[in-house]
């Protein structure tokens, strides 16, 4: 019988207790500028603190573009993880500081999903975080508070040839030559003129390579003059009006790009169109989410202790917001997180004195939302070829704008119907949700990462509304891609194996039509009637 | 507004039959009503499909059900009467991985073969040679000749599109607010965009059916339940998609992803939060569990998303469809939370119901409302169905 008739309903999750290896007052998850200040403030304050970071992430992972656009340009050195953590522990001296704080700190181990009771979800005994590294596989620890830190990627951006390795993003460029000195490539055309564009391109330059140009959609360039002026000075012709149109290539990838007017040789293209703050996590763990041009994108809502609407989780650094200021200024970031921590530490009961929060952005220095609808009309939309927008399903912007269902299934209506985005029966902008499970765009293995910021582009662009009007395609736990087996748990509680059932193990349910009672009542499940469980 | 095909919401105009509700059930209901040359209207909250008629198995195997044969009959017309694909694929082999198992899929087998379909008995051998990625633990298995699996997204929207093909009309992100009577009719449905008349009135609004048929004084005994899902990315086809057991059920996509769910739900409260948060949970970890053994050769297929959704279901866990007493032009429809895989075969069932008071093809008298006419008042609480904030 699956009902204890008064009892508890033993299908249900109910009295299933979940095996969780860990806890930590305060989990910060990321190990950047913010995330490593989080940490120590909170430590600092008394705290138990864990903080974990997903890099160096395999060389597999990288090899996936996950979690940044690594375009195939992760250099042999990152096979070998000793070097990597090395790298990275040389890198962020702040990490060291960590361990002294007795700060648990957690290398190569990434946060696939955050999990805190709320409106339809109350089972769990406490505040979770799914982890997961290579020697213990996944597992859950709890948390009191979550800081979020998980910085930002790169905007895909579609051209034809944008498959092709060394077509890469800003943020991933920097982190493998910066971090790991493990950048193959020497000579790079750098896309978009934002602060984050032109930053990265003097990072590069500053790490030995060559920044031949940097092309710009726009008729005049949108970033910092000073960074423009450093930029020129570094030898990068600035190209304005221009776009990529083709991508000239070996068996070792890019080896020049072409403009409308003119040919590049480079190795590397860098995608700097569009920094975006990482909020798959917090999307995920259901934060709510708003579009914020001043903040670069989608960004979770945050209350004066840099809260999300999920109360235990607060954000901190570019994944709650990143400007040409504070991308040039790691102490905003910094800042953010040491107020947040404060804040976490006195709702957690720990003496101290609160921390200032830092300046929110001012206006944003241009129209964000525009400025990515026009590179996506001129790079996506006027390409020749018809590039596939989303690389893992292998998706055009036409099919995604005429709502052709996937090559895989050959479809072909009798009298030729087709459907397109006003046909989608709503009012306002479509959902890049339904747009994805009808065309499948951004449902492959990347999780949406290199073309989410384009299809909501080109939604608004086909619905001539504002880039903000689009919702965000919403992020799933995982939010790293996790093997079936490694995924099981390590340490299953029997009740699990005991109660499981298909579907919900009513006893009258699959009872067939021919065999079951006239009248319903609880009492009646006295008698016991064989059923298939569906 | 752009992107729209309706007139201004000023001008909404009822129809002949008003469907509140624009999930799986509704949608077939409003399609097949549109096909007996009805002015149907759907009207729903958010977006079509979006609920757990979009996020489900894809299953089409309901043996247990009075609707089944007419479920057998049309899956395999549907991508031609829809003029939509739905990626309908027949036929199912479901795995037990130990004796127990097989005693209680054996169970299938009595109810297929009383309606005259057919089941095979598969020895583990063949259960491998049917399903490249099962392993070594292969108990025993069954061949389903019927039933099989569709995309429910597509399947939705195909819905929606073929209703659109034949005049029928849906009014998205629309609330209803209550009903207008006169004597024992409906005769409009209030909503956020204006009264909307309508000649009958069918419910088929999933969660929400308890609480909207309230508004009418009847009383449909629901309670809501979260349940999951996760899907792997994608691999090479096996050629038979259908494939489930050991606890789970769902499929290999036509695209090539595992999708599976099963194991425990979490009894909500969800009356006051319509378009609330679905969220998933670490659940994710003991299905997968589930689906590396049942598919060890897929053991290494990464998991690329989990999701939940929101299931209303009956006392009895079967199906309300069915007019109720004290009114003239009301249809009432819950699934009770397996409403996909029927959905062609229900919604037929409810616009006969509708245009003709009783439905031709299928027996509905197990799926009438005064079955519960005696039930508990407290059954909810008798049979354990209490959110975790409640029970404690």
């Amino acid at each position: 019988m699956n009902a204890g008739r008064g009892g508890v309903d033993l299908r249900s999750v109910a009295g299933k207790e979940l095996s969780i290896d860990g806890h930590a007052q305060l989990l910060v998850i990321g190990a950047g500028p913010a995330g490593l200040a989080a940490a120590l403030e909170g430590a600092g304050r008394g705290l138990s603190v864990m903080l974990v970071d997903e890099n160096p992430v395999p060389f597999e992972t990288m090899g996936e573009s996950v979690p940044l656009h690594f375009g195939g340009r992760a250099g042999g050195v990152v096979r070998n993880r000793n070097a990597m953590m090395e790298a990275m522990l040389d890198s962020a001296p702040g990490l060291a500081a960590a361990f002294d704080l007795g700060v648990e700190v957690r290398l190569g181990t990434a946060c696939w999903g955050l999990y805190a009771n709320g409106t339809n979800l109350g089972w769990m005994p406490a505040p979770l975080a799914g982890l997961a590294d290579e020697a213990n596989g996944t597992y859950l620890v709890s948390f009191d508070r979550a800081i979020v830190a998980t910085g930002r990627r790169d905007m895909g951006l579609a051209f034809p040839g944008w498959e092709t390795p060394g077509v890469m993003g800003a943020t991933a460029a920097v982190r493998l030559a910066a971090r790991y000195g493990a950048l193959e490539g020497r000579r790079a055309v750098v896309l978009g003129t934002t602060a984050e564009a032109l930053l990265a391109a003097l990072d590069l330059h500053a790490h030995g390579l060559a920044v031949a140009a940097v092309i710009e959609q726009a008729p005049a360039p949108v970033g910092p003059a000073d960074l423009l002026e450093q930029v020129s000075a570094a030898g990068a012709a600035l190209i304005c009006s221009e776009t990529v149109r083709a991508i000239e290539s070996d068996l070792n990838g890019v080896t020049a790009v072409r403009t409308g007017t003119q040919t590049l040789p480079c190795d590397l293209v860098v995608l700097g169109v569009g920094a975006v703050p990482m909020v798959d996590l917090l999307d995920a763990a259901g934060c709510r989410l708003g579009f914020d041009a001043a903040r670069s994108g989608y960004v979770p809502v945050l209350d004066g202790q840099a809260r999300t609407s999920v109360a235990v989780i607060q954000a901190v650094g570019d994944c709650a917001g990143l400007w040409p200021s504070k991308s040039r200024n790691a102490g905003i970031a910094e800042a953010e997180a040491r107020h947040a921590a404060a804040c976490a530490a006195a709702t957690l009961g720990m003496p101290g004195d609160a921390v200032a929060a830092p300046p929110a952005p001012g206006p944003a220095p241009y129209d964000l939302g525009a400025y990515r609808k026009d590179w996506v009309r001129a790079s996506v939309i006027e390409a020749a070829g018809e590039p596939y927008v989303c690389q893992c399903e292998e998706v055009t912007a036409r099919e995604i704008l005429e709502l052709r269902p996937p090559r895989y299934l050959d479809w072909n209506s009798a009298d030729n119907r087709r459907r397109s985005l006003e046909s989608l029966l709503g009012e306002g902008p479509p959902h890049p949700d339904q747009i994805k499970r009808l065309t499948r765009a951004g449902m492959g293995s990347c999780q949406g990462r290199r073309c989410r910021e384009q299809i909501q582009a080109l939604l608004a662009l086909q619905a001539a509304v504002p880039l903000d009007a689009v919702p965000l395609a919403g992020y799933r736990a995982p939010v790293r891609p996790l093997p079936l087996k490694a995924a099981a748990p390590r340490n299953e509680a029997p009740a699990f194996g005991e109660q499981w059932d298909s579907w919900f193990g009513m006893p009258r349910q699959w009872v067939p039509f021919w065999d079951v009672e006239g009248e319903y009542t609880v009492a009646g499940l006295a008698v016991e009637k064989p059923h298939a469980s569906e | 507004m752009p992107a729209n095909d309706h007139a201004p919401s000023d001008t909404v105009r009822g129809a002949a039959v008003i469907v509140v509700g624009g999930g799986v059930t509704g949608l077939s209901a409003a399609w097949w009503l549109a096909r007996a040359g009805v002015d149907v209207l759907v009207v729903e909250k958010g977006l079509v499909g979006w609920e757990a008629s979009g996020r489900n198995g894809g299953g089409c195997s309901h043996h247990h059900s009075p609707l089944f044969a007419e479920e057998q009959r049309l899956w395999p017309l549907m991508d031609q009467l829809l003029g939509y694909p739905t990626e309908f694929q027949p036929n199912r082999v479901r795995i037990a991985l130990n004796e127990r198992q097989l005693a209680l899929y054996s169970r299938a087998v009595v109810n297929a073969r009383h309606q005259g379909f057919r089941i095979d008995e598969l020895e583990a051998r063949q259960v491998r040679d049917l399903v490249p990625l099962a392993g070594d633990n292969v108990f025993a298995g069954h061949y389903y000749h019927f039933g099989g699996h569709a995309n429910p997204h597509r399947t939705v929207q195909a819905y929606a599109w073929a209703l659109q093909d034949l005049g029928g009309r849906v009014l998205q992100h629309t609330a209803v607010t209550g009903f207008a009577t006169e004597g024992g009719q409906v005769v409009a449905v209030e909503t956020a965009r204006g009264r909307l008349g309508c000649d009958h009135l069918v419910l088929a609004a999933g969660p929400q059916t308890g609480r909207l048929a309230e508004m009418l004084g009847v009383n449909l005994p629901l309670k809501v339940a979260r349940a999951e899902m996760i899907v792997t990315e994608a691999l090479p086809l096996m050629p038979l998609g259908g494939v489930d057991g050991n606890g789970l059920y769902g499929r290999q996509t036509l695209r090539g992803n595992l999708a599976y769910g099963g194991g425990p739900h979490e009894w909500v409260e969800t009356e006051e939060m319509p378009g609330g948060p679905r969220p998933a949970t670490p659940l994710m970890q003991n299905i997968a569990k589930r689906v590396a053994e049942l598919l060890p050769l897929a053991g290494h297929a990464r998991i690329i998303r989990s999701w939940a959704g929101l299931i209303e279901n009956t006392p009895d866990g079967r199906p309300v469809i069915d007019r109720p007493e004290g009114w003239d032009n009301l249809t009432l429809a819950t699934l009770s939370g397996v409403g996909f895989g029927l959905s062609p075969a229900s919604g037929r069932a409810i616009q006969q119901l509708v245009t003709d008071g009783a439905c031709s093809f299928a027996d509905l008298s197990t799926l009438r409302l005064s079955r519960f006419a005696r039930l508990e008042p407290d059954w909810a609480a008798l049979q354990g169905w209490q959110s975790a904030a409640m029970a404690s």
